[in-house]
């Protein structure tokens, strides 16, 4: 006789810990074929208010690690996400109804992401900051600095692992904190890769994934006054201009919407940080 | 408070005037246009420029309307096509290296013409406005031909016609920062400047001329509010760049949204100046002084809020009436004026108006006891203390001559207090120690944080804000960044 399995609940994962819904909604998550395959929270507003406080409350402990702190911890992310590669291969092979070889490819591109953003921690901030030669005794120093919480739309239906994770590991880089809203068709692997955040000495709320409606939860994170950046990487099918035209009230920096994913790029980095410039005198001797 | 010295000439320093001349103004009635390398009738009207200090007419100004707008990007998109976008970078500096030395050449009349229209002391527009505005142009000249070291990869592309709007604070010095860079990475420009202080762009239209610059690399639209938004607004610009108040900046943000257009704002800002216990006191107290009465206030990054350790509040503000009291108000052409007029009638009634609140909310008023001329605009330099951190005066951009002082006990409280604003533009630091102030540095949200100095500004040195005061930056390499695309883009 074959034994019982057990399914997994898929919640949403707030400040590190891993909610219902304060809504008590779920949405049918079904394989390509329609078949049944979980029931994933649906996020409301309240969640992502929720999200964004706990995202706030991670700022100073992720954005004051040292950089090389910062950059094991997503190192350790790659391996953590490597030990759980079948599973994953498994998951996205059923939910996004591709074969086991394309499922691993996804998989191993995304584990390489977060390799390749974690070498960046410690070095970005000399590729894009500068001593400045002003025209006067001071000692003139330019460095970026991470700009805050960054609410994230994840790729909808591109890739439902690697795209989150070329839209979130970037941000995390510069020691920002982010709230992404997963492909809504495709969330599991979201939830999975949660899991994998919440074993890899990653603070909790540094990272916080909702799972559900993209067109419902994106125009309260984009008018949300303690949200710093807005990423509308994914939002390419949403009423995005009003998205942008909402967090224009709080000056946000925003991202538009681009096709497809966006592979790996400093520029993803950058987008999220700013430049902080100090003067300091020096003394005539 | 004793030993305050009167500053009507009865005090221990008495001065004569000596005021400079504008002879060597040659200024026109009125000013058009400056389209495709040519000066030309607006078809919008025209508005008077007056001098704040006296309110004497200087000159009648075209209006830009909707038609004269389109004309001006057409230009510079023509100008873009056909000419600036096939010069190699190293002909683009040789241009902007003639601009900067023809800038130096003219220098005494642009500072006088800036005065004069500004209402700004004639030795900040002389020694400092100026000078900037020539090493601004010298500095980007050199970048022209070296983008592929710009921070974007190789053979990055400019984005096109970039239309520029900016305030009235730093006239010249804000058009320097606009063009220059726009110039050096490739782009063409239409720039807006603003109502009450358009003729140093005018007289710099005549540099360009002189400087053979192609037509319609740079075109000049003056005009009110209206002006500026139908230039952003522009279907054929690639690029916005404003410099201005958070108000207008998010309508900007607003106006471009979902478009093409790449955007970068200069915004506003409500500085924390701090000074520890153990800082230099007489360099702090000439420090606060530059940070919030530099140019009547009228700055964005001003240290318009002191926060002060507990033990030296009495102490510093003491020295600080006592330093206050030596300033000359008055004539923005005399040289040996401090404190020059206040911009415009409405920037006064805003300065008024908060400052009456300031009083109101509980907050001690103190001025400088000093004459205040007849005609023109004009505010005593002024201090508020016993300030509550959620009083109006200590929350919003007054954009004058008004210091707020706070007190904190630890570097923790002075830290919260500073950040305890949506802008994020700037910050002061003053203490003898370093390791102190670096830490300091690290925690406060500001774009630019002087330490035991305040006000320096340097093309080489980027300059931005966090937060509401805007995005990108301008200055330095980071400067070009917000006129260049990477070459895959």
């Amino acid at each position: 006789m074959s034994r019982l399995a057990i399914p997994k609940t898929y919640k949403l994962y707030i400040g590190g810990k891993f909610p219902r819904s304060e809504s008590g909604r779920s949405y049918e998550v079904t394989a390509a074929d329609g078949a049944f395959l979980a029931n994933a929270s649906l996020a409301s507003r309240k969640d992502a208010r929720d999200a964004v406080v706990a995202a706030r409350a991670a700022v100073s402990g992720w954005a004051g690690a040292t950089a090389y702190n910062r950059g094991q911890v997503l190192y350790r992310v790659a391996e953590v996400l490597e030990g759980r590669r079948a599973q994953f291969v498994e998951e996205i092979a059923a939910s996004e109804g591709v074969t086991a070889a394309v499922a691993a490819r996804q998989v191993d591109e995304a584990i390489d992401t977060w390799v390749w953003y974690a070498g960046w921690a410690d070095k970005f901030v000399q590729v894009a900051g500068s001593g400045n030669p002003v025209a006067g005794p001071y000692f003139n120093l330019s460095v970026p600095e991470p700009t805050g919480v960054v609410a994230i739309v994840a790729p909808q239906g591109e890739g439902s692992l690697l795209g989150l994770v070329q839209a979130v590991a970037p941000a995390l880089v510069a020691g920002n904190t982010v709230v992404v809203v997963a492909d809504e068709r495709h969330p599991l692997s979201a939830i999975s890769l949660a899991e994998v955040l919440a074993t890899s000495d990653l603070p909790g709320g540094v990272v916080n994934v909702l799972t559900g409606s993209p067109a419902e939860i994106a125009p309260w994170l984009a008018s949300h006054a303690d949200v710093n950046a807005l990423d509308l990487l994914g939002a390419g099918a949403l009423e995005w201009v009003d998205l942008e035209i909402a967090a224009a009230d709080t000056l946000k920096r925003v991202l538009r919407p681009e096709p497809g994913l966006p592979g790996r790029a400093l520029d993803r980095i950058l987008a999220f940080t700013e430049t902080k410039t100090v003067w300091h005198t020096k003394s005539t001797i | 408070m004793k030993d305050i010295q009167p500053t009507d000439g009865r005090g221990f320093l008495e001065y004569a005037p000596a005021p400079e001349s504008t002879a060597i103004l040659h200024l026109k009635d009125s000013y058009g246009l400056f389209i495709d390398g040519e000066f030309r009738d607006g078809s919008g009207g025209s508005f008077s420029t007056i001098s704040p200090a006296t309110e004497k007419k200087i000159a009648e100004i075209a209006i830009a309307s909707e038609a004269d707008v389109d004309l001006a990007v057409a230009a510079a998109r023509r100008a873009y096509t056909k000419t600036w976008s096939k010069l190699s970078g190293a002909d683009r500096g040789k241009y902007l290296f003639r601009i900067a030395r023809l800038v130096q050449e003219r220098a005494r009349e642009l500072a006088v013409a800036e005065s004069l229209d500004n209402g700004k002391p004639i030795k900040e527009s002389r020694d400092v406005d100026v000078p900037l505005v020539a090493a601004w142009f010298f500095y980007y000249a050199g970048w022209a031909d070296k983008l592929d070291h710009a921070g974007l990869g190789a053979n990055p592309r400019a984005l096109g016609v970039a239309a520029q709007v900016i305030p009235w604070n730093f006239p010249l010095l804000m058009l320097a920062w606009k063009i220059a860079p726009a110039l050096a990475a490739g782009n063409t420009v239409v720039l807006k400047p603003a109502e009450t202080t358009p003729l140093s762009a005018l007289l710099f239209a005549e540099i360009l001329q002189q400087a053979d610059l192609p037509p319609g690399v740079v075109n000049i639209v003056t005009g009110a509010g209206e002006t500026g938004a139908t230039l952003v607004r522009h279907p054929d610009v690639d690029k916005v760049a404003f410099t201005g108040s958070t108000g207008v900046g998010r309508e900007i943000a607003k106006a471009v949204a979902g478009t093409h257009k790449k955007v970068t704002l200069e915004l506003g800002g409500k500085a924390a100046n701090i000074v520890f216990d153990d800082a230099p006191i007489d360099q702090a107290v000439e420090g606060i002084v530059n940070g919030i009465f530099f140019n009547q206030g009228h700055v964005c990054c001003a240290g318009s809020r002191l926060l002060v350790q507990e033990n030296i509040h009495d102490e510093v503000v003491d020295r600080l009436k006592q330093r206050l009291s030596t300033l000359r108000l008055g004539d923005p052409l005399d040289k040996n004026t401090d404190i020059g007029a206040i911009n415009s009638r409405e920037q006064l009634e805003r300065i008024r108006t908060l400052s009456d609140i300031g009083e109101q909310e509980g907050a001690e008023r103190w001025s400088v006891p000093c004459e205040i001329p007849e005609n023109g605009f004009w505010f005593a330099p002024t201090i508020f203390t016993g300030v509550t951190t959620s009083s109006r005066i200590a929350r919003e951009e007054i954009f004058g001559p008004v210091l707020s002082v706070l007190t904190f006990r630890t570097p923790a409280e002075a830290i919260a207090k500073a950040n305890n604003t949506p802008y994020g533009l700037s910050a002061g630091i003053w203490s003898d120690k370093g390791s102190k102030i670096l830490a300091v540095a690290d925690q406060l949200r500001a774009g630019v944080i002087w330490a035991n100095t305040f006000n320096r500004f340097d093309p080489a040195s980027p300059f931005g804000g966090y937060k509401e005061s805007g995005y990108g930056r301008e200055g330095g390499r980071h400067g070009l960044a917000a006129y260049l695309k990477g070459a895959s883009a």
